[in-house]
């Protein structure tokens, strides 16, 4: 099993969820989150005082998925996110030891 | 209609000038001609007074609000609430008498202790050959005095104590706003030199002004000035705020004429074309200086322009209006986004940038467009304009030195007896929690 990390602008998280939900994803968290990369901040101007903005806001979708389901994830995730402009994002993908199912107490590729 | 000795047409404001000589004829004078209400200058003032207290809360409350950061929202709110109220009561039981009331021998410099506790002021009084009621008379330049001490609030926002903010408001209500009211409009020497500040240019911008920049010098910058960013939380508030002062201002300027006729009217059509051209030229000269034009530099241009047509809305035309629309929003601009970079000087919110600097444009330029031959009324007496302006640098001049001193004292008093300042920690935890235990937003 693995553990799916997306970083993607804001405004593709409702075409990433449909990508997703496509290839039979059946559940993902989000949270929003802040940082930076290539794409650095901004810069913000009031009354002459120049403020350079570091950390730009984003989405960070998680997903954990069987084995043999990660290609096609990192595949929908790709598309569904891609403008070609810097700042799309980024994805991680890491070993995923195991899932419980809290209300059946199902582990493993069963409570995924 | 300047005369200083013609108080028919211009009521009020300078019909004590010259009182301490001429007390007895004037006692007689206003016998023998009982002045009589008018309703329509009564409605006119009525609404005015509402229009007036509206400009601080919510007008300048929202405009400052927005400026801040989030953790102190509530305390900026909280600042321009209180002082209407305190300021109200200090009218009301000594600041009125002081500022308007017969000084006698002392009046050139200060007004009497005849209406304390508003004693005379009753439902039948007129102030002297005006025609509306002596209460409306009252209340209106109390919402004055309330506005005047609230626009110093941006000057030291984010760091004052509020134990702090009441006592040095109450000693500087007393100790600056009430002289130099009444040396301008209550008869004193100021208006009796014929100083012209129809609206408060002197009293209220520069006065506010330069006591924002002594305070935000005695009480220090706020930590992390200038370097850690301190963006506004909300220019929504700020634009909602600037707004509601751009329509109150309507009161204040037309309102100043205390009659609802021709003078009133060319006061609104001055306030309204000068706003307009200093949130204009504010606005071009950042976005030919930066690249971009910005929110904040339009609604800031307005309030510059709003502040430098206040002294000169009752002798300008329109085409004056203009000229001084242009040098306010210009001149306010780089004095709020240049000089302050360069001096670091932690005037948090301009007030001496957009109050100070737009109320000397404004007070030195009625003396230029209140000439004739560029569309004013007209200077009094066939004097110059070189004469007039000098007149007005005079008013400016000293404005601007007693202002400073007598404000440096009064927070260096309060400094030293109960403290200006927030604890650092209270500071970085922002004064609604820390003063206030409050937030403003519980999202």
């Amino acid at each position: 099993m693995k553990l799916i990390s997306a970083i993607i602008k804001p405004f593709k998280l409702d075409d990433v969820r449909e990508a997703l939900g496509d290839i039979g994803v059946s559940g993902i968290t989000v949270t929003e989150v802040k940082g930076f990369g290539r794409q650095k901040g901004h810069t913000e101007l009031y009354r002459g005082a120049e403020y350079v903005v570091d950390f730009l806001p984003k989405i960070k979708v998680e997903i954990a998925v069987d084995d043999g389901l990660v290609d096609k994830v990192i595949e929908a995730i790709t598309n569904a996110a891609r403008t070609g402009k810097i700042g799309d994002g980024k994805i991680f993908v890491y070993n995923l030891e195991q899932v419980v199912r809290i209300r059946t107490g199902e582990t493993g590729i069963d409570a995924l | 209609m300047m005369l200083p000795n013609s108080p028919t047409t211009w009521p009020g404001r300078i019909a004590l000038t010259g009182l301490l000589t001429l007390a007895p004829t004037l006692v007689l004078a206003q016998e023998a001609a009982t002045p009589t209400l008018n309703s329509g200058d009564t409605a006119w003032m009525l609404t005015s007074t509402a229009l007036v207290l509206f400009m601080t809360i919510p007008g300048l409350a929202l405009f400052y609000a927005g400026l801040v950061r989030a953790k102190n929202v509530l305390s900026i709110l909280m600042q321009c609430f209180a002082i209407t109220a305190l300021v109200t009561i200090l009218w009301t039981i000594y600041g009125y008498s002081l500022a308007f009331g017969n000084g006698g021998a002392l009046n050139a410099w200060i007004g009497g202790l005849d209406n304390l506790f508003l004693k005379g002021v009753g439902i039948g009084s007129i102030y002297g050959t005006q025609t509306i009621p002596e209460t409306v008379f009252m209340t209106f330049q109390m919402t004055f005095a309330i506005i005047t001490p609230a626009l110093m609030v941006g000057a030291f926002a984010e760091r004052m104590k509020f134990s702090a903010l009441m006592w040095f408001m109450t000693l500087w209500l007393t100790l600056v706003y009430v002289p130099v009211a009444h040396w301008v409009w209550g008869g004193g020497w100021l208006g009796t030199l014929g100083v012209l500040d129809f609206a408060g240019g002197t009293v209220v911008h520069i006065n506010a002004g330069i006591a924002g920049l002594v305070a935000a010098l005695v009480i220090g910058k706020r930590k992390g000035f200038p370097t850690t960013a301190m963006p506004p939380h909300n220019l929504g508030y700020t634009v909602i705020g600037a707004s509601m002062l751009w329509v109150g201002w309507f009161g204040f300027n037309a309102g100043s004429e205390l009659a609802a006729d021709g003078v009133a009217g060319m006061a609104m059509a001055v306030t309204q074309i000068a706003t307009a051209t200093a949130a204009l030229s504010w606005m071009f000269a950042e976005w030919w200086a930066h690249g971009k034009p910005s929110v904040l530099g339009i609604a800031s241009g307005a309030v510059a322009g709003l502040v430098a047509i206040t002294p000169a809305s009752g002798t300008a035309g329109p085409m004056g209006a203009i000229g001084i629309g242009v040098a306010a929003g210009v001149l306010c601009f780089l004095a709020s986004t240049k000089v302050k970079r360069m001096f670091h000087y932690d005037d948090a919110l301009d007030v001496f940038g957009v109050h100070a600097v737009g109320g000397i444009v404004g007070a030195m330029l009625t003396g230029v467009f209140a000439s004739a031959a560029l569309g004013g009324k007209g200077l009094v007496g066939d004097i110059s304009i070189l004469d007039q302006v000098i007149k007005q640098g005079i008013g400016v001049g000293t404005t601007l030195v007693y202002t400073a001193v007598v404000s440096l004292i009064i927070l260096k008093i309060v400094d030293w007896t109960i403290g200006l300042r927030v604890t650092e920690e209270q500071e970085t935890e922002g004064l609604d929690l820390a003063l206030h235990d409050e937030r403003g937003y519980i999202l």
